[in-house]
């Protein structure tokens, strides 16, 4: 019998020959991840008792989740951040305007096959997406890692979702992974490793393979992983500076269970409030009106996700009423998008252009909800009060769903325009 | 350990939003001050009507959403004595550990145990007794179980740094 990518990795990482689902193991990573709640990791880390963090080169800080700072407690957050870095001698250091850290870290080359990531936030499943073995923990076991370099794992069992089919006009990942999380449950994937295989995933682009990983989480999945391919080598070529080794489950890895899909006939799916897996085809909810448009986060603010917005609003106005906010996810897509005139689109549009960051996806700032409003959000998460108002109600849907509805008011299937 | 408490008991998929709001997350550092908040948008009398050792009761999921810790500490500083639920999101998980706030998962307690009332946990014999009868579930793995004996995760690896 064979072996997982997941147990494969994680033999490699903790210096074992070979090691089987269900053992806890102790691992090095290749990058920590932190991002605006590093001033707060190292305030714990200053309870370890070390005065200098191991692996400097190891750690990766983005200031995102709330940039520019909202107020003198946010600034002030920042503020010892950099103070930090610079005393510890951390490069990998990205200040305010980069970027979303999960469009950042694969952008700058430290998401690459064969990697271990941990990341002190749940999306750092996103660079599954290029073959690393990437999964969340908390702010102590970030500075844990920061003073020992090394962490407790449980090797876990792995779920292989088989996909195929052709993607119906205007239907992307985004409505796949809303499909699958509805079908599964928000604890389908509890504490597993999910590979997304077959052949829809190997046609599609590297930016649906993030979207896929980054909401792996959302059924409770450990990491998401897809098999890096010539498209991967690619995307990582001109950023990955390092040599890595492509790790892959082997053909007869036991696979505890093994979930098929077609998505030729996939509708363009919707997540309702207040569940990431209250997930409904378009035309059961098409109508409800909104007041919020939301493209952009670490799940749909890439280049793809803006270009398929411009093309549905170029030349036309959003619905009166309706605020329609774009976050690009980092500097890199801002800048693309504007030197393709992409940004003047949207904002020709109605649309207001945003600063590189999470945005409102937290509740933070830059776009908190009213009770009452409704906000239909390209996001991964709309839990109650996931944008800063416990009466507000949030929905998920992929950027062309999002750009049709802010055309219309109410949400929209955009095959009907 | 013996515990014994009052029971507050949820549904399914209770998340971190809903224990502890993102809005709060870069701006209250104060543990006693998170504690204030717990539960803040899914059941508003929880974090002034809680007692030191209440347990929370709760079914598939919990503390599923983001990785933010304070979802655990706030919970532990609002003095819950441990959280039973059917199944915990890995992350949470980890959290509750490392923050020293036990977690139970059982099947079947979380149906039969009801609101408000006093439940009896017996942690070294894996024992949780109310008013339906006797549950049993199984310890930690050896390897947590360190880790939640030594108070939580800094308290653990301090004294793994002083004796290296
Ligand atoms: S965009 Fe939203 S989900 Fe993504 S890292 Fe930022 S806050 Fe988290």
């Amino acid at each position: 019998m064979g072996f997982t990518f997941a147990e494969k990795v994680l033999a490699k990482k903790s210096g074992k020959d070979k090691v089987a689902a269900g053992e806890i193991v102790t691992v090095t990573p290749d990058r920590i991840l932190s991002h605006d709640n590093t001033a707060a990791i190292s305030r714990i880390f200053q309870q370890l008792g070390r005065n200098k963090v191991v692996h400097p080169d190891k750690i990766v800080i983005v200031l995102d989740h709330c940039v520019p700072a909202a107020n003198e407690k946010h600034a002030l957050n920042h503020k010892v951040i950099r103070e930090f870095v610079t005393e510890q001698g951390i490069k990998g250091f990205y200040d305010v305007g980069t970027g979303i850290c999960h469009q950042v870290l694969p952008e700058k080359g430290y998401a690459f096959p064969g990697s271990l990531i941990l990341g002190s936030d749940s999306h750092t499943t996103t660079y599954g997406a290029f073959g690393a073995f990437a999964t969340g923990i908390g702010r102590s076991e970030a500075a844990v890692l920061w003073a020992t370099n090394q962490l407790w794992l449980r090797i876990p069992e792995t779920y292989r979702i088989e996909v195929e089919g052709i993607f119906p006009p205007w239907v992307s990942a985004k409505d796949l992974i809303l499909h699958i999380i509805g079908e599964l449950g928000a604890d389908g994937a509890l504490y597993k490793a999910v590979e997304f295989r077959g052949p829809t995933i190997e046609n599609m682009s590297i930016a649906g393979r993030m979207v896929l990983c980054n909401m792996a989480v959302e059924m409770g999945a450990k990491i998401g992983y897809v098999l890096p391919d010539k498209k991967t080598s690619q995307w990582l070529g001109p950023r990955v500076k390092n040599n890595y080794e492509v790790i892959t489950s082997d053909s007869d890895a036991a696979y505890e269970r093994v979930i098929r899909y077609n998505v030729n006939h996939m509708p363009p799916q919707v997540a309702c409030p207040h569940q990431v897996d209250n997930v409904k085809a378009i035309d059961k909810v098409s109508g409800t009106q909104i007041h919020q448009a939301l493209l952009g986060t670490c799940t749909n603010g890439r280049m793809e996700d803006l270009e398929v917005a411009a093309s549905i609003l170029k030349g036309k106005r959003i619905a009166s009423g309706v605020r329609l906010l774009v976050f690009p996810a980092s500097w890199e897509v801002y800048r693309e998008a504007w030197n393709k005139g992409i940004l003047l689109q949207l904002a020709e549009a109605g649309a207001i252009i945003m600063n590189p960051g999470c945005g409102p996806c937290l509740g933070a700032h830059e776009g908190v909800l009213a009770p009452g409003e409704v906000c239909l959000s390209t996001a991964n998460r709309n839990f109650r009060g996931r944008m800063g108002c416990r009466d507000a109600f949030i929905y998920l849907a992929s950027p062309a769903t999002v750009a049709a509805s802010a055309l219309k008011g109410h949400i929209t299937d955009v095959r009907s325009l | 350990m013996l515990l014994k408490g009052k029971v507050w008991k949820y549904g399914d998929d209770i998340n971190t939003d809903v224990i502890f709001p993102g809005k709060y997350t870069y701006t209250i550092t104060d543990p006693e001050e998170m504690a204030k908040h717990s539960l803040e948008d899914l059941d508003p009398a929880f974090a002034s009507g809680v007692s030191r050792g209440d347990v929370i009761v709760a079914g598939k999921n919990f503390g599923c959403g983001s990785s933010r810790e304070q979802a655990a500490t706030c919970l532990k500083y609002a003095g819950v004595g441990a959280v039973v639920a059917k199944s915990f999101s890995r992350i949470f998980f980890r959290n509750a550990i490392n923050a020293g706030l036990p977690l139970i998962q059982s099947a079947d307690a979380p149906d039969r145990i009801k609101p408000n009332e006093v439940v009896t946990i017996d942690f070294e014999k894996g024992e949780l007794t109310c008013e339906e009868g006797v549950f049993t579930f199984r310890p930690l793995p050896e390897e947590v179980m360190g880790i939640l004996q030594s108070g939580g995760l800094i308290p653990y690896t301090r004294k793994l740094l002083e004796t290296e």
